[in-house]
C-alpha cells in the first residue's frame, strides 16, 4: 500500500514534467527546463557511481565533452542534415563516453578516495587540453553542427522530451542499481572497501562497472547539449564548473540517495539559469552555489533529503510516543 | 588428520621492520587452533598474509592442497577462508541484514550481481538464521552503525558464517568484550566446531585460548616458537621467556580477565 502511494507521487511528478512544455511555451522557460533536465540526468548518473561507492568523481565533464564531440564529429563527417535524425547520435554519445570511461577508470580507480578525486581532476584537464590542441576537434574555435531549421516556437519541444528521456533512463538505472546485488556491493565498498574484498566482493570489477555505467547518461546529455546549442567549444563542454556543479547538486540534495540529485539539480540549475538570465551575469550563480553549499554543509551535512527524512521520522516517533532506537539515527557520514 | 591450512616459511618485512621471518603453521581439519604471542610478534600480519591482504616476500600458504599465496582477498574468501578483524569492521551505513547479504554471494560471478536483486527469500532466511544464532536477529533492519561494540563483534562473526567458509580466522574475538559475551562467543565457537567448522584464533585472553583450543602455536618475533596442545605450551619454558623475558613486551598476558 505504501509503495503504491509512493509510486503515485512519482507518476504525478512525471506527468507534470510531460505536460510542462504544453503549458509553458515561452522559449526562455523551456530552454531553462532543458538545461535543468540535462543536469538532473547528469547528477543522478554521477550519484549512481560516486554517491553509492563514495568515490567522488570531479572529472565527469570528460564524459559530457566526449558525448558532445561525438555528436559534432559524427554529424559533420557523416554529412548529416539538420533534422531529427541527429537524435540517433545521442545514444552513440553515451556509448563513446562509456568506452572512454574504461581506460580512465582503469587508471583512476587504482587509487582510493582523495587521491582518486585528484586523479579525476588531472584526467579532466588532459581531455580539455587535448580538445583545445588537436586539429580534429577544431581547436579553440570548436565545431559547428548542422543548422536545424525548426520554427522558433516549437524548436525546444523535441529537445525537451529527449532530455526527459535521458533523465528517465538515468533515474531508472540508478533505482535498478540500488535494488541489485551490484548496488549493495557499491555501498559496501563505500563503507569499507577492504572488508568488502574480504567478503568476496570483486571490488575493482565492481567499481569499474559502476564508473562505466555512470558515464553513459552523462555522455548522452553532452551529445544532446551539443545538438541543442549547435556550436561547441572545448572550454564549455570540458568545463571544470560542470564537474563541480554536478557534485554539488548531488551532495546538497543528498549523496547516495535516489531523490537527492534530482532535487538538487532541479532547484540549483533552474536557479542558475534564472539568475544568469535576469541579472545578465554569468558568474553570480557561483556565489549562490557557494552560499547554499556552506549552509547545507553546516546544518544538513548529509544533504537536504536525509535531513528532511530524519526530521520526519523523529516527529513520527515522537507522535507515537516512542523514540525508538535507530528510527532517527543516521550514522555519521564521513565522505 | 589432514592439514586444511598450511603456512610454510613465510617472511615479510615492512621497510626495515621484519614482521615475519620464516613462520610456519598448520591447522588441522576440524580443529580449533590458537595462535598466541606477545604484541608485535606478527600474528595479525600472518592473518593478513593468509587472507591475501599482504603478499609475503617468501614462503607459501596452502589451503586444501592448493597454493593461495598470491590470491586476492576476495579469491581467498571464495575458496572458503573467512576472517574477522581485530578492530571490528562492519558496513555502518547499510542495515544489519544488508551487511549479511554482502557476504552471501561467495561463489557468484560479479556480473551476476548486475542482474539479480539484492537478496533472495532464501538468502534472507539463511541470513536471519545466522543472526538469530549469534542473537541479534531483532536488530536486522537497523543501520549497522547503530550497533554497540559487542553487537558489532557478533555481526562480524555472523556475516562470515553466512558464506559457509571451511575455516574461520578470528582476530581477538574476546578482545574488549565483557565476560558474559566472552563465554557466549566461546560457546558459539564450540558448537560450530562440533558441526565441522575449523577455527584459527588469535587471542590474548589465555583462559579463553586454553579452554577452547585443541592446539596452540606460540609466535615470537615473527617465527613460530612452539606448537602443541594447550598443556604442552603452558609448561614450555621458552614460552614463558618469550612473554616475560623480553622486557620491552609489557603485554597484558596473565591478566586473563
Amino acid at each position: 500500500m505504501r509503495t503504491r502511494i509512493k509510486h503515485g507521487w512519482w507518476l504525478l511528478a512525471l506527468a507534470a514534467f510531460i505536460v510542462y512544455p504544453l503549458i509553458v511555451t515561452n522559449p526562455t522557460w523551456t530552454t531553462i527546463a532543458i538545461f535543468t533536465l540535462i543536469f538532473m540526468a547528469c547528477a543522478t548518473s554521477w550519484n549512481m557511481f560516486s554517491g553509492y561507492s563514495g568515490y567522488v568523481n570531479l572529472g565527469s565533464a570528460v564524459f559530457y565533452g566526449s558525448g558532445a564531440y561525438t555528436m559534432a564529429l559524427f554529424a559533420n563527417h557523416l554529412h548529416m542534415a539538420g533534422n531529427g535524425d541527429l537524435f540517433w547520435l545521442v545514444p552513440l554519445g553515451g556509448v563513446v563516453a562509456s568506452i572512454i570511461a574504461i581506460p580512465v577508470g582503469l587508471i583512476a580507480l587504482r587509487v582510493r578516495r582523495h587521491t582518486f578525486v585528484v586523479i579525476t581532476i588531472a584526467i579532466f584537464f588532459v581531455f580539455q587540453l587535448s580538445a583545445i590542441n588537436f586539429s580534429f576537434t577544431g581547436g579553440t574555435s570548436g565545431l559547428q553542427l548542422p543548422f536545424i531549421p525548426w520554427f522558433i516556437t516549437n524548436y525546444n519541444t523535441p529537445f525537451y522530451y529527449v532530455a526527459l528521456g535521458i533523465v528517465l533512463f538515468a533515474a531508472l538505472l540508478s533505482a535498478a542499481v540500488r535494488r541489485s546485488r551490484f548496488g549493495l556491493q557499491l555501498l559496501a565498498i563505500r563503507d569499507d572497501e577492504d572488508r568488502a574484498a574480504g567478503l568476496g566482493v570483486k571490488v575493482f570489477a565492481v567499481k569499474l562497472t559502476g564508473f562505466t555505467l555512470s558515464a553513459f547518461a552523462v555522455g548522452m546529455a553532452g551529445a544532446l547539449y551539443a545538438m541543442f546549442i549547435g556550436q561547441i567549444y572545448p572550454q564549455f563542454v570540458f568545463d571544470p564548473v560542470f564537474d563541480i556543479s554536478i557534485a554539488l547538486m548531488a551532495i546538497i540534495g543528498g549523496l547516495g540517495t535516489f531523490v537527492g540529485p534530482l532535487l538538487g539539480a532541479l532547484v540549483l540549475e533552474t536557479l542558475q539559469q534564472y539568475v544568469t538570465l535576469s541579472y545578465s551575469n554569468g558568474s553570480l550563480y557561483l556565489i549562490i552555489y557557494g552560499a547554499v553549499f556552506l549552509v547545507v554543509v553546516l546544518f544538513m551535512p548529509q544533504g537536504v533529503v536525509i535531513a528532511l527524512r530524519d526530521a520526519w521520522l523523529l516527529r513520527k516517533a515522537r507522535r507515537e510516543g516512542q523514540v525508538t532506537v535507530g528510527a532517527a539515527v543516521s550514522p555519521r557520514t564521513t565522505s | 588428520m589432514t592439514n586444511l591450512l598450511k603456512v610454510e616459511g613465510v617472511t615479510k618485512s615492512f621497510g626495515g621492520l621484519q614482521a615475519l621471518s620464516g613462520c610456519s603453521l598448520s591447522v588441522e581439519k576440524g580443529s580449533i587452533t590458537g595462535l598466541i604471542g606477545p604484541n608485535g610478534s606478527g600474528k595479525t600480519t600472518l592473518f593478513n598474509v593468509i587472507t591475501g591482504y599482504v603478499k609475503p616476500d617468501a614462503g607459501t600458504v596452502t589451503f586444501e592442497e592448493r597454493d593461495i599465496t598470491s590470491a586476492s582477498p576476495s579469491q581467498v574468501f571464495t575458496l572458503g577462508v573467512g576472517r574477522t578483524f581485530q578492530i571490528t569492521r562492519i558496513f555502518p551505513r547499510i542495515t544489519v541484514l544488508e551487511n549479511m547479504l554482502v557476504a552471501s554471494q561467495r561463489q557468484e560471478s560479479w556480473l551476476r550481481g548486475l542482474t539479480r536483486s539484492k537478496s533472495s527469500t532464501q538468502e534472507v532466511a539463511v541470513a536471519t538464521e545466522w543472526l538469530d544464532f549469534v542473537g541479534i536477529a531483532r536488530l536486522a533492519s537497523l543501520q549497522a552503525g547503530a550497533l554497540s561494540f559487542g553487537q558489532r563483534k557478533l555481526l562480524e562473526l555472523a556475516y562470515v558464517l553466512v558464506a559457509n567458509p571451511d575455516v574461520i580466522l578470528l582476530d581477538e574475538p574476546a578482545g574488549g568484550v565483557n565476560l558474559t559475551l566472552i563465554n557466549e562467543i566461546a560457546e558459539k565457537i564450540r558448537s560450530l566446531n562440533k558441526d565441522g567448522k575449523t577455527f584459527l584464533i588469535v587471542e590474548h585472553n589465555m583462559e579463553f585460548v586454553m579452554e577452547i583450543c585443541d592446539a596452540v602455536t606460540v609466535m615470537h618475533q615473527g617465527v613460530d616458537l612452539v606448537s602443541g596442545t594447550p598443556e604442552e605450551v603452558r609448561n614450555n619454558p621458552d614460552v614463558l621467556d618469550a612473554y616475560l623475558g623480553g622486557g620491552a613486551d609489557d603485554d597484558d598476558v596473565g591478566v586473563a580477565s
